[in-house]
């Protein structure tokens, strides 16, 4: 009599599944297992005390947490609202370069190029009270004779953060925005022009529908960029002061490393995702609609 | 009045000029077509007028007016591009309605116009699809509604029919050909399709070179080409060129085989006189498939060997030696040939053209 033996299929695809559960399976169904216990890193054994949902009710009452939660979604809206501008912005302008637009394109990828963590101490120090450079350019300029504290003042500082984070990321806006500037058929602008669009007109009417599913494609991979901002805030302010600044993930590692509270930091964890795929989702489909509309061939 | 000139219009591309300062006069509700080799400058020409390209010196006048740095949108043109420039994104309804939406009208008086010109070019039923959902025919025709709801002073063509299959361009010219009769603008009509040009054209334009070699009517261009440039762009299969000298008061081919000098030349040449001697493949029959009789006094015959035939059921186009190079002519009321035969040619002498060898000019007066 033979033994069973599993289908084919299974067993090529084995060593894959085998990986998959090790590096992320586990780990999530671990996390989210731990999420409905009290688990504290100091005392290993409250792993396998069950609470339900207290963790998650916790949550939805923690003002603490709400307010984190808020702000992330204004950094969130804001920087993106600002990045998408300016990207457009920038990738016009060299998309109208005739010569050097090579050297151009690589040039806005610098700030892609460099960590974020870099990027918060180069801010940090510029947005410094005494020695900064910003500061240092407002008196300089006779604007102010005062010290600024950027980084002290609580809506500074969240001011601060979004300088960094825009600086940091503009360039995925203007350079997807460019590639779908320089895919765009040269003709239908034609056509506007002799149709008796003016220039504004012709970007509202023609352009920008059609480059709008680039803009969503950077709005997809930056909304999930900037909802596990972490870096950047953590070098500059590391959510302070008073916890003024304090974003998602910064609350997050607090409550799971400093409070070693890993069971609540785990539960804040999975509503923190949740708003991340919220965002994906909303701006897919926006992204799908706007390629129906110009009918994309991708 | 929408009567367009072009003054002394030259296109400069740094040192290199595309145009070499050309005039022309089309006269309001006429249908001019402007043809050439890729290159020539038609397209660049047409652009200008449209204001898609800046004017490097000269004058183009609409109706008298001067327009060369008003932008696009203040001529009262409407333009059909080679590949439609349709608005992807806009339904048919809307890439039609777009420009009056534009000149901000309103859309309850928006609706009927499309609709009209929808009727006139039978999209209809397809006024909600978007120009992805439809044929190359179809966008075509969207472009060309585009254009007519302007109701623009000067209809502009840019190669319109390149994209579409053999078929449907035939089609399609006849489209143009009822539009143009009904609504009644000047068009100025840009293709390499000398086809297109003789069918629709009421003048055509000839260009080489940035260069206008001749305008006239159809038949004036093929009957009496000023340029063996014209006369072998003009007619299909192309004009028999054949170099010759004059020599006893005959045409002379390299190899030395003659022809008798065409009646209307004779007091034009001089002997040894280098020309190009040309004779359209109409003119050039077996006997008795032509289109004369061949018992007038200027036909000339001669036995000739057909080397290869091109049957197109109502005639076929018959490839011959001559004077050491090939020769086509053309077989009215055809029967089978075999490759080999001979057969009585016909030289219709009268017909025939003769060209300066060197300047390429017309030797007729």
């Amino acid at each position: 009599m033979k033994g069973w033996r599993p289908p084919a299929p299974f067993l090529l695809l084995l060593p894959a599944i085998l990986v998959l559960a090790a590096v992320v399976i586990i780990p999530l169904i671990l996390s989210l297992y731990s999420s409905f216990t009290p688990f504290r890193l100091t005392q290993p054994a409250s792993l396998f005390t069950l609470i339900g949902f207290r963790n998650y009710v916790r949550i939805l009452t923690d003002i603490e947490f709400w307010t984190a939660f808020g702000r992330t979604v204004l950094l969130l809206t804001v920087a993106l609202n600002v990045e998408m501008l300016l990207g457009l912005g920038l990738a016009m302008l060299v998309e109208k370069a005739t010569r050097g637009q090579r050297l151009l394109r690589t040039i806005m990828m610098f700030p892609m190029m460099f960590s974020p963590i870099l990027v918060g101490f180069q801010f940090k120090f510029m947005f410094n009270d005494n020695i900064g450079l910003v500061n240092n350019a407002l008196q300089s300029l006779g604007l102010t004779d005062q010290a600024i504290p950027w980084l002290i003042d609580g809506s500074l500082a969240f001011f601060a953060i979004l300088v960094a984070e825009v600086w940091s990321s503009t360039s995925v806006f203007a350079i997807l925005i460019l590639a779908g500037l320089l895919a765009m058929p040269k003709e239908p602008i034609e056509a506007a022009r002799v149709d008796g669009c003016t220039p504004w007109q012709t970007f509202r009417y023609v352009t920008w529908p059609f480059i709008m599913p680039f803009a969503y494609i950077a709005m997809t991979i930056r909304s999930l960029d900037v909802a596990r901002a972490y870096d950047i805030v953590k070098i500059m302010t590391d959510g302070g002061p008073a916890k003024r600044t304090e974003l998602l993930w910064t609350l997050i590692s607090r409550t799971a490393y400093a409070d070693a509270r890993m069971g609540l930091a785990n539960a804040m964890a999975y509503v923190a995702i949740l708003l991340s795929i919220l965002f994906t989702v909303y701006f897919f489909r926006k992204l799908s609609a706007a390629r129906t509309q110009i009918a994309a061939e991708w | 009045m929408a009567t367009v000139s072009l003054e002394k219009l030259v296109k400069r591309y740094g040192s290199l000029d595309v145009v070499h300062g050309i005039d022309l006069e089309v006269a309001d509700r006429e249908f001019i077509a402007l043809v050439g080799p890729s290159g020539c400058g038609k397209s660049t020409t047409l652009r200008m007028i449209a204001g898609l390209e800046p004017v490097s010196a000269g004058n183009i006048k609409i109706g008298g007016r001067v327009i060369n740095d008003l932008p696009p949108r203040a001529r009262n043109l409407a333009m059909v591009f080679q590949s439609y420039a349709l608005y992807p994104h806009m339904t048919v309804r809307e890439n039609m309605g777009f420009s009056l939406k534009i000149a901000g009208q309103k859309p309850e008086d928006i609706a009927p116009q499309v609709d009209e010109a929808a009727r006139t070019l039978d999209l209809t039923h397809l006024l909600d699809r978007r120009p992805s959902q439809l044929s190359g025919g179809q966008r075509q025709r969207v472009a060309m509604g585009r254009a007519i709801v302007r109701n623009p002073d000067v209809f502009l063509f840019d190669e319109p029919l390149s994209n579409l299959d053999a078929k449907l361009r035939t089609q399609m010219r006849v489209e143009i050909k009822k539009l143009h009769a009904k609504v009644q603008s000047t068009v100025i009509y840009v293709t390499h399709d000398q086809v297109e040009a003789m069918t629709l054209a009421d003048r055509i334009v000839i260009m080489r070179d940035g260069y206008i070699e001749q305008v006239g009517t159809p038949e004036d261009v093929f009957q009496r080409p000023n340029s063996k440039f014209v006369a072998g762009f003009i007619g299909s299969p192309p004009m028999n060129l054949k170099d010759a000298d004059i020599a006893d008061g005959q045409v002379v081919f390299a190899n030395g085989d003659r022809l008798p000098l065409p009646a209307r030349f004779r007091d034009r040449v001089t002997a040894g006189q280098k020309v190009t001697f040309g004779l359209r493949p109409d003119d050039l029959y077996p006997a008795g498939h032509g289109i004369h009789s061949g018992e007038d006094a200027d036909v000339h015959r001669q036995d000739l060997r057909v080397i290869l035939t091109e049957p197109l059921g109502n005639e076929t186009l018959v490839f011959s030696d001559y004077a050491g190079a090939e020769w086509v002519g053309r077989m009215l009321n055809p029967r089978r040939l075999a490759p080999g035969e001979a057969l009585s040619f016909c030289f219709d002498l009268s017909q025939a053209h003769l060209f300066d060898r060197e300047s390429g000019r017309t030797l007729r007066g």
